[in-house]
């Protein structure tokens, strides 16, 4: 595949149907130079308590160690590869594959594996069997606001640097006190994942396709925003600031969607507090490849993209509150839930808009492609959200890591 | 009480909503109702997590009026199957029920598939010879949405 233009305004549709970039991927970027969500501290807060994750579609195991300290690997036995963890979650002091029985700790090593010296002088393992050359696979291991990410790539530089500095200040912003976890939620999606990461990018769909928001404005184009990459590109944070548009109606009096004479019995769904003192309303922080970490009015969630398969991917919503929040701000929190999530008034469009993207793509065999000249033509910084210019971005990064050329 | 009632309920309520008369939705429901979807995977971890949480009939009516009038979402028919209908208890005013259900979607092609199955807990009450709910959980087993959630289950 060759990238058409150089100002990257134009991204071939292929890039979401090709099975065999779809490979690529996961070595070039899943097993390459990436750091890749794992799961959080509080969901391993003592020695022995595991969740399973994936890494592009390399199931691992994060736990925490008898040392305190975060171990995480491929979940794939070393003797005939099966699933060695089979919970989601939970606690264990050992990892035993339920096959034969070759049993692993905390860390990965192998520490016993059955009939080793055979039985009655029968069978056994050759003499020169060691444990320590049939560990799992491990992944290294690091955590920042105890949100912690895994990377193959054994020279890869800190999680910090791979951050940048927008991505870390959203993480000191957000994460940088307690936290507990709320709830999972989950959808299935019939697209490709790099059709999520756009749209997460995608400054000013927000108030078009949900037209939820562009009623009762918790993200609008007209509001005082800026985008943040970092990372070539690869990483972006949206924010919105201020209070609600008292112009809103101007704003959106051209706009198909919008429904002045909608309004709620219950408001209490939209009534969000003000939570930062520089005004943030709303954020919305990718970091490549697959994770986000989002602030819309008061609800707090991280995201998890996870690939199936070139035509599929997962989404998984971890929504959290702190541990110190007070009842009222738990209970706000809670009704703004109604906001997000699969069913969300502010989400659940995405998912329909993905999935008839994808079908006309692969319907025409991934021929053309997309047009993504808002905001002009160049790359970098703006300081408002009427463009594409973290898309056009991101798709440069995108192309330098995986060796893909591009016309000039 | 009679079981039978209880069942009569669920299959109305199931009517309603496969017939797409959403705008009816809410009159099955007490004007204090709480009516919340509760994704097994939470639900078995004592996490709240809720897809949807409703704590009054407001509520549903505000649902309805987004779904019908703000909201895009796929368009398709909708098909109950409810089943294992029980009484379970009394707590005060309110009869204790629970049910299984199945919601198959079919989309604009004709294609159907399973969309959810999962269990509702119920709190009924009487009021005026009409049976509603103050209480529906709905337990959805099926945790991971196919795609999104835009109708009631």
């Amino acid at each position: 595949m060759k990238w058409p233009a150089a100002d990257f305004t134009q991204v071939p549709f292929a890039v979401h149907v090709d099975p065999a970039l779809f490979e690529e991927e996961q070595q070039r970027i899943f097993r390459g130079p990436t750091w890749n969500y794992l799961g959080l501290e509080a969901e391993v807060p003592n020695p022995g308590d595991f969740v399973t994750s994936y890494v592009g579609l390399t199931p691992v195991v994060l736990n925490r160690g008898k040392d305190g300290a975060l171990y995480a690997f491929v979940n794939r036995c070393a003797h005939r590869g099966a699933q060695v963890v089979r919970q989601k979650r939970g606690h264990c002091a050992n990892h035993t594959c339920i096959y034969h029985q070759w049993s692993y700790d905390l860390t990965g090593n192998l520490i016993g594996v059955p009939y080793r010296r055979g039985i009655n002088g029968n069978g056994g393992y050759p003499a020169d069997f060691k444990n320590e050359e049939h560990a799992l696979e491990r992944l290294r291991v690091e955590s920042y606001q105890g949100v912690v990410f895994g990377t193959f790539a054994r020279d890869m530089p800190s999680l910090v640097d791979y951050m940048g500095e927008p991505v870390r200040r959203r993480f000191d912003a957000l994460c940088g006190r307690p936290i507990r976890v709320v709830g999972y939620q989950r959808q299935s999606i019939r697209g490709n994942w790099k059709l999520y990461v756009e749209n997460l990018k995608d400054c000013y769909h927000g108030a078009l396709l949900h037209a939820f928001n562009s009623k009762f404005g918790m993200f609008r184009t007209s509001q005082r925003g800026s985008t943040a990459m970092a990372q070539n590109g690869l990483h972006c944070v949206l924010t919105t600031y201020g209070k609600k548009d008292e112009k809103m109606g101007t704003t959106y009096a051209g706009v198909g969607t919008y429904k002045p004479q909608f309004q709620l019995e219950a408001p209490e769904v939209v009534e969000y507090f003000e939570e930062h003192a520089d005004g943030m309303v709303s954020t919305v922080l990718s970091m490549f490849p697959t994770f986000v970490l989002a602030q819309i009015a008061n609800h707090l969630g991280f995201r998890h993209i996870i690939p199936k398969s070139v035509d599929e991917f997962e989404l998984a919503w971890i929504n959290f509150v702190y541990a110190d929040d007070s009842q009222d701000r738990l209970r706000r929190r809670r009704m703004q839930g109604n906001l997000l999530g699969p069913g969300g008034y502010l989400s659940m469009e995405d998912a329909e808009a993905l999935e008839i993207a994808h079908a006309t793509i692969q319907s025409q065999q991934g021929r053309g492609h997309a047009f993504v000249q808002m905001g002009g033509r160049e790359l970098g910084d703006q300081q408002h959200l009427v463009t594409e210019v973290p898309i056009r971005t991101f798709w440069k990064g995108y192309c330098d890591l995986m060796g893909m050329e591009v016309a000039r | 009480m009679s079981p039978e009632r209880v069942v009569e309920l669920n299959y109305r309520y199931a009517e309603c909503l496969d017939s797409n008369r959403l705008a009816e939705w809410p009159e099955f429901f007490t004007e204090d109702c709480r009516y919340l979807i509760h994704p097994r995977e939470n639900l078995d971890a004592g996490l709240e997590g809720y897809w949807l949480y409703f704590e009054n009939r407001r509520m549903l009516r505000d649902r309805v009026v987004s779904l019908l009038e703000v909201n895009i979402y796929q368009i398709h028919y909708e098909r109950r199957f409810v089943s294992n209908v029980m009484l379970t208890g009394r707590d005060g005013d309110a009869w204790l029920a629970r049910a299984n259900y199945m919601l198959a979607t079919t989309d604009s092609e004709g294609h159907s598939k399973i969309f959810s199955v999962g269990e509702y807990r119920d709190r009924v009450v009487e009021t005026d010879g009409v049976l509603r709910f103050r209480e529906r959980q709905v337990i959805a087993d099926t945790f991971t949405v196919p795609s999104h959630l835009s109708m009631p289950i």
